[in-house]
């Protein structure tokens, strides 16, 4: 794939870390914003995990008494119309923004696998035709293909998850589809073929262990926008039903409706939710540079010029 | 040159016959509901329920759902004949004729009449965003290459990764909230035709095209810094230099006329996100677009004019790219003498 996995690296290495060793020794080294940006995530994972025991209140519980409080000892980021807590229903809202988010990128990139992966190296017609394909799904803006699939299916965590991934999928079988044309050319596939590997075996031993990289680029790139456009669906009414806290649904409904009394509900759902989109764009950007600096396209690590044109 | 021409038209094709499946399938999975609907409406103003079978069946038939799902697909596009329900002539009444099939909502304008209506507005929207966002992305993307990795790049990458990060719905209602709440100030919510107040009309529009082009000019930003930095590295910018010619000069005549070339094709790319964008908008600032139209279609389960506005943004989608295919050869020799 990249220069810096070629033969001589491996032969002038002197000790043999585990690749994943590696890859987290070079994070913190040379990525010190994408590495604060992974320990925040990561933190924000641990307490969507956790909502249960770190927040204050369950999220549905309703104080009628203390209705619309801005912030105070007692509910430390206020309280909406039914006097629920917010920062708890934040902190249960970073359950469904982070789950869905990272559930949905799952699907979306076995999606990219699969197409992208079987329409480039099977090539020809075969090729051609679902090409076309992704072409007329990629003009469809995607914001308007989720609005039709997910008023048809209604509102839904399972629902959201597949439409999502799928959608993106579709979209992201452009790269995949790339680098699996690009391992074509390469001698070891082309000698795999004259010592005669089945098709099937050249996919799954050749193929597939050198998209990897790629692959985890694409989910590292897209989680933030998945997340985002869960939140855009949610907060235009067809993404999450009516009573979980997504942060997109809480800026929509308690967000919109009180604005002007209680205005804090529409700030804090928004701003968790661009710390969390900026940390994964962060994050994603470092994976990408450590994985493969030519995609930059500014020189890279070790200072190539990007000549790759397209 | 004309083989790229042709070969680029023809590819066209298949991918404009692809999105109208794709967009007439994509509502035909439940017909029964928009049944359901008229069912309803009919009730409500005074048909009786006991009726609602021979309703039912009358209505499918009139809505053209009582036959296989390809033919009525045939009918939208316009090869297969549409029987009139009344006097029961067949003609073609379909896409390739210009007309969209029979809205379900209540008004009295068919698909067509009320798609060009609201069009003008998403257009305004999406053009003032597009040059707003070039405005802001090409100045910040060229000075942060030419400065690379001084306190300016950094700043400018940094912003455009937050600008890329911020919700513009978020942003949008933080712009309605705190001005108001501040200063007592809030964004114009009415309509105010162009031909009478143009000021006004470009007042209503300012600030959902600040939102929209902000958000677009993080990625052309990011576009622009890079192919700067690509091209800087050439051996005619070297020349140039050598030549002693002013940083103005290398930078304007020799290096950004190479670098936007690249961007033009993204601006293509981004519309998608775009109208996702406009979507958003014209709902939180209540613009009479299609974006607003497309959110009350599927409130009411309008899935014809839900086709309608799918179809419209999806050609334009492919349409303006291919404008932006054909016109790339005259903007890059390079391909048009290879």
């Amino acid at each position: 794939m990249s220069d810096a996995t070629g033969m001589p690296s491996a032969v002038s290495e002197p000790k043999k870390r585990s690749l994943l060793a590696d890859f987290f020794i070079r994070m913190v080294r040379e990525k010190p914003l994408g590495t604060i940006s992974g320990i925040i995530i990561l933190i924000l994972i641990l307490v969507a995990i956790l909502a249960d025991v770190l927040a204050p209140y369950p999220y549905d519980e309703i104080h009628l008494v203390d209705r619309l409080q801005g912030s105070s000892s007692r509910y430390l980021l206020g309280t909406d119309q039914a006097g629920r807590d917010l920062l708890s229903r934040l902190i249960y809202g970073a359950r469904f923004s982070l789950l869905v988010g990272l559930a949905a990128t799952t699907v979306n990139v076995v999606v990219s696998t699969l197409i992208g992966g079987t329409s480039g190296f099977l090539g020809g017609k075969f090729d051609l035709a679902v090409q076309r394909f992704v072409d007329a799904w990629m003009a469809f803006p995607g914001l308007l293909l989720l609005l039709t699939i997910m008023s048809i299916v209604g509102r839904g965590v399972p629902q959201m998850i597949v439409v999502l991934g799928i959608a993106g999928g579709v979209a992201g079988s452009r790269v995949v589809r790339g680098a699996v044309i690009g391992i074509k050319e390469n001698v070891y596939f082309q000698a795999a073929g004259a010592i005669g590997a089945t098709k099937r075996r050249a996919f799954v031993q050749h193929v597939l262990p050198n998209i990897a990289a790629p692959v985890i680029i694409i989910f590292s790139i897209n989680i933030g926008g998945v997340i985002l456009s869960v939140a855009s669906l949610s907060f235009l009414g067809f993404g999450l039903p009516l009573e979980i806290p997504e942060w997109g649904a809480l800026l929509s409904r308690e967000g919109r409706l009180y604005m002007e009394m209680a205005p804090w509900l529409a700030f804090w759902p928004g701003l968790f939710l661009t710390v969390v989109v900026y940390c994964l764009n962060m994050f994603g950007d470092a994976v990408r540079d450590l994985l493969d600096p030519r995609l930059r396209g500014s020189g890279g690590r070790l200072g190539a010029p990007a000549a790759t044109s397209v | 040159m004309r083989a790229y021409i042709i070969r680029r038209l023809l590819l066209i094709i298949p991918t404009l016959s692809i999105l109208s499946i794709l967009v007439f399938f994509s509502v035909r999975f439940i017909p029964g509901d928009a049944i359901d609907i008229i069912v309803m409406r009919m009730s409500d103003s005074g048909f009786s329920p006991a009726t609602d079978q021979i309703n039912r069946e009358a209505i499918a038939h009139y809505l053209g759902l009582d036959v296989p799902v390809h033919v009525q697909y045939g009918r939208w596009i316009g090869v297969l004949p549409t029987p009139d329900w009344v006097t029961g002539e067949s003609h073609f009444k379909g896409l390739l004729q210009g007309t969209l099939g029979e809205s379900l909502g209540g008004s009295s304008y068919t698909i067509e009449e009320e798609l060009i209506s609201r069009l003008p507005v998403t257009i305004e929207l999406g053009l003032l965003s597009i040059v707003i966002g070039l405005l802001v992305a090409l100045p910040v993307g060229i000075y942060s290459a030419i400065r690379q990795d001084t306190a300016a790049d950094y700043a400018g990458r940094t912003a455009a990764i937050i600008g890329m990060s911020v919700p513009n719905f978020w942003l949008a209602l933080m712009v309605m909230i705190y001005p108001a709440i501040w200063w007592g100030w809030s964004p114009p919510m009415e309509v105010i035709p162009f031909v009478e107040d143009p000021l006004g009309n470009l007042g209503m529009f300012i600030i959902p095209s600040l939102i929209l082009g902000t958000a677009m000019s993080a990625t052309t930003m990011r576009m622009t810094r890079t192919m700067m930095l690509e091209v800087l590295r050439h051996d005619y910018i070297r020349t140039a230099w050598s030549k002693g010619l002013k940083e103005r000069a290398v930078v304007i005549r020799h290096a950004v006329k190479n670098a936007l070339i690249p961007v033009v094709s993204l601006i293509g790319l981004q519309l998608p996100i775009l109208v996702g964008g406009a979507v958003i908008m014209e709902n939180i600032f209540a613009l009479p677009g299609l974006g607003r139209l497309m959110v009350l279609a599927l409130e009411e389960r309008n899935y014809p004019m839900v086709s309608g506005v799918n179809l419209l943004f999806g050609a334009a989608v492919v349409g303006i790219n291919l404008i932006i295919d054909l016109i790339y050869p005259y903007l890059d020799p390079r391909i048009r003498f290879s």
